[in-house]
């Protein structure tokens, strides 16, 4: 390769546009585009279905995009595979580890298939299990393995030739909270080495934690992008749940809410209950006040922390959409 | 993560292409892996070891009396023959494991690594001569042990065994390349024995051609297992080296040549 290209702008560790992946009927990914800096956590939040592990199997090589375009560094997906599948590393949502040998034995193999000498590969073995605290388990077989000890293994699969960059598929998902913690504060070291992250979440806490900048990504389309704050400003940092005694009061009551807030407030499917987010927390005492003055009787009031369910409400004007049907694509997704 | 910070991805040397030497180091790592998982699993080495045991002892007193008059006499004409049978019944077990693996979450960082694309096929296959060797070696020792006793001496045994071993290993590309564009693992068993089971019974591999008639006969000639079977026969009970040899090389190459690539392009399409 010529020095020319070697020196295409590092600024942007990841620069998609407009990628596509249609599976039969489903347009699983319709139209993502994502600039991700180098350096940065970069979160891309969604529901099950919503198309992340589609479009980060397409960033990592492992899908062709439909149409659209994605470069790694400068190297585009496609056509420079080979370069980018030096320059990052991969953990998927289902532990790409194998189950019949032990974590040693995992960890050798990859690093002599990265080309690392025998000795290099049971040194770096040896350190990666070191550092994610798998020691005394590296000679077990992954069968014996728990969640957490297996994502971990996985993760550190990732690490072993220190990519740049690091696409990370709900690394939490399925953990215990404090496994969790854990992971999290793992992630957090990688981005101080110098390595670039991108995450999919289903969960907002763990994008607020983590992520500089977050995506929100449903049915295979970018609906928001922002950093955190920018995000969770739309959302409104809480949201205020009210309970209406009679029901013929819930228009008026959404009138009253959407006047004094100022924002828009949801029903919720089983009837009785608004929503609204609650961006400032001294206007709810005013709409108390209003829904006295108004005659409306309220059988409960609770502030809930926002959800994923929120955000979708507030930026999409849709919930998440029923887990059964978002499973199944997403079987079909990995099935592909 | 340890205090060495992250190269940054100017100062790699990064290249698009994958070199022959990478191409075959690469495959010795995953030959590597398949013997780590036989070594971890032995069980599925059942069907290797058991099944030449049973059917050198099966089909020999079975068939022995009516075919060659007594058992011992009957050594010399099914050792051979089991021999091909198992082993090349022992190939199929390549496809039916790489679709099973290829399903599995390692092969996703497999793919994601910038290792050749053949590696994960070629290894596979590699490893699995290990297989073909064990059930080579267990089918001799049992006919030993049943009084066999080959003219054609040590040497020409060994080189019989490699025979076999070679075109097995030919021969799994085929169950290879149904191992990658089958849904499933038992579907490529199935597809498998139904072309394994005539190729091996239409054979000369434990009857004599000339007892069956003669439409029967035309098949048995022309198909490459007997040709296999006399080739061992030749070499493991007078040391020969024939054309029966040849053919049989000339055949397991004929098959690489054609299976090999298609099934290497079958593959990257499905990655």
């Amino acid at each position: 390769m010529s020095n020319e290209q070697r020196t295409v702008s590092e600024e942007w560790a990841v620069e998609a546009q407009g990628l596509v992946k249609t599976f039969g009927n489903n347009r699983a990914v319709d139209g993502v585009s994502l600039n991700v800096r180098a350096g940065s956590i970069y979160g891309v939040l969604g529901p099950n279905g919503a198309g992340k592990t589609t479009t980060i199997r397409m960033l990592a090589t492992l899908l062709k995009p439909d149409a659209g375009s994605a470069r790694i560094f400068g190297h585009d997906v496609v056509k420079e595979a080979q370069i980018v599948r030096q320059i990052i590393g991969v953990t998927g949502q289902y532990a790409s580890v194998d189950e019949a040998l032990s974590a040693t034995e995992n960890l050798v193999i990859f690093s002599r298939l990265l080309g690392l000498s025998r000795s290099e590969a049971r040194q770096k073995a040896a350190e990666l299990l070191e550092e994610f605290g798998l020691t005394e388990a590296a000679k077990r077989p992954l069968k014996n393995f728990s969640g957490g000890m297996r994502r971990r293994l996985d993760l550190a699969a990732s690490l072993i030739a220190q990519p740049p960059l690091i696409f990370l598929d709900e690394p939490t998902t399925g953990l215990d909270p404090r496994t969790r913690n854990q992971m999290w504060d793992t992630i957090r070291r990688l981005v101080k080495t110098g390595s670039t992250v991108l995450l999919t979440t289903q969960y907002l806490q763990e994008a607020d934690e983590l992520a500089d900048r977050i995506a929100v990504i449903d049915r295979g389309q970018v609906v928001a992008e922002g950093t955190v704050d920018e995000l969770k400003t739309s959302v409104g940092n809480s949201s205020l749940q009210l309970r209406i005694q009679e029901a013929q009061d819930i228009a008026r009551a959404r009138q009253t809410i959407e006047r004094v807030l100022e924002v828009q407030s949801a029903v919720s499917a089983e009837g009785g209950i608004i929503t609204a987010p609650m961006a400032d927390a001294d206007r709810v005492t005013d709409l108390l006040i209003a829904l006295r003055d108004a005659g409306i009787p309220l059988a409960e009031l609770s502030v809930q922390k926002p959800t994923l369910d929120e955000v979708f409400l507030t930026i999409t004007g849709h919930g998440v959409e029923d887990e059964v049907k978002g499973d199944s694509e997403k079987v079909k997704e990995a099935a592909q | 993560m340890n205090s060495t910070s992250i190269k940054p991805v100017s100062e790699r040397r990064l290249r698009n292409t994958t070199s022959f030497k990478q191409s075959l180091q690469n495959s010795l790592t995953m030959a590597y892996r398949g013997l780590l998982k036989i070594k971890r699993t032995p069980e599925q080495l059942f069907d290797v070891t058991l099944q030449p045991i049973l059917f050198t002892l099966m089909f020999t007193y079975i068939f022995g009396g009516a075919i060659s008059g007594d058992v011992k006499s009957y050594l010399p004409v099914i050792i051979p023959g089991i021999l091909v049978q198992t082993v090349i019944t022992t190939s199929i077990v390549t496809g039916v494991q790489l679709r099973e693996d290829m399903d599995k979450g390692v092969f996703d960082r497999f793919k994601s690594l910038p290792i050749a694309r053949i590696a994960p096929l070629s290894g596979a296959l590699l490893a699995d001569t290990i297989r073909y060797t064990i059930a080579t070696v267990l089918t001799f020792t049992m006919g030993y042990i049943m009084g066999y006793r080959p003219d054609g001496g040590f040497g020409y045994v060994v080189l019989a065994g490699l025979l076999v071993i070679v075109c097995a290993w030919a021969i799994s590309w085929i169950f290879a390349f149904f191992g990658v564009i089958a849904r499933t693992a038992s579907s490529v068993q199935g597809i498998s024995m139904i072309v394994l089971f005539p190729l091996t019974f239409l054979s000369n591999a434990f009857v004599p051609a000339n007892t069956m008639p003669n439409w029967l006969q035309w098949f048995v000639k022309i198909n490459p297992i007997s040709h296999l079977v006399t080739a061992v026969r030749n070499l493991a009970n007078s040391g020969t080296i024939g054309w029966d040899f040849s053919i049989s090389l000339i055949g397991a190459a004929v098959i690489v040549v054609i299976f090999a690539p298609i099934t290497v392009r079958a593959y990257m399409r499905r990655t």
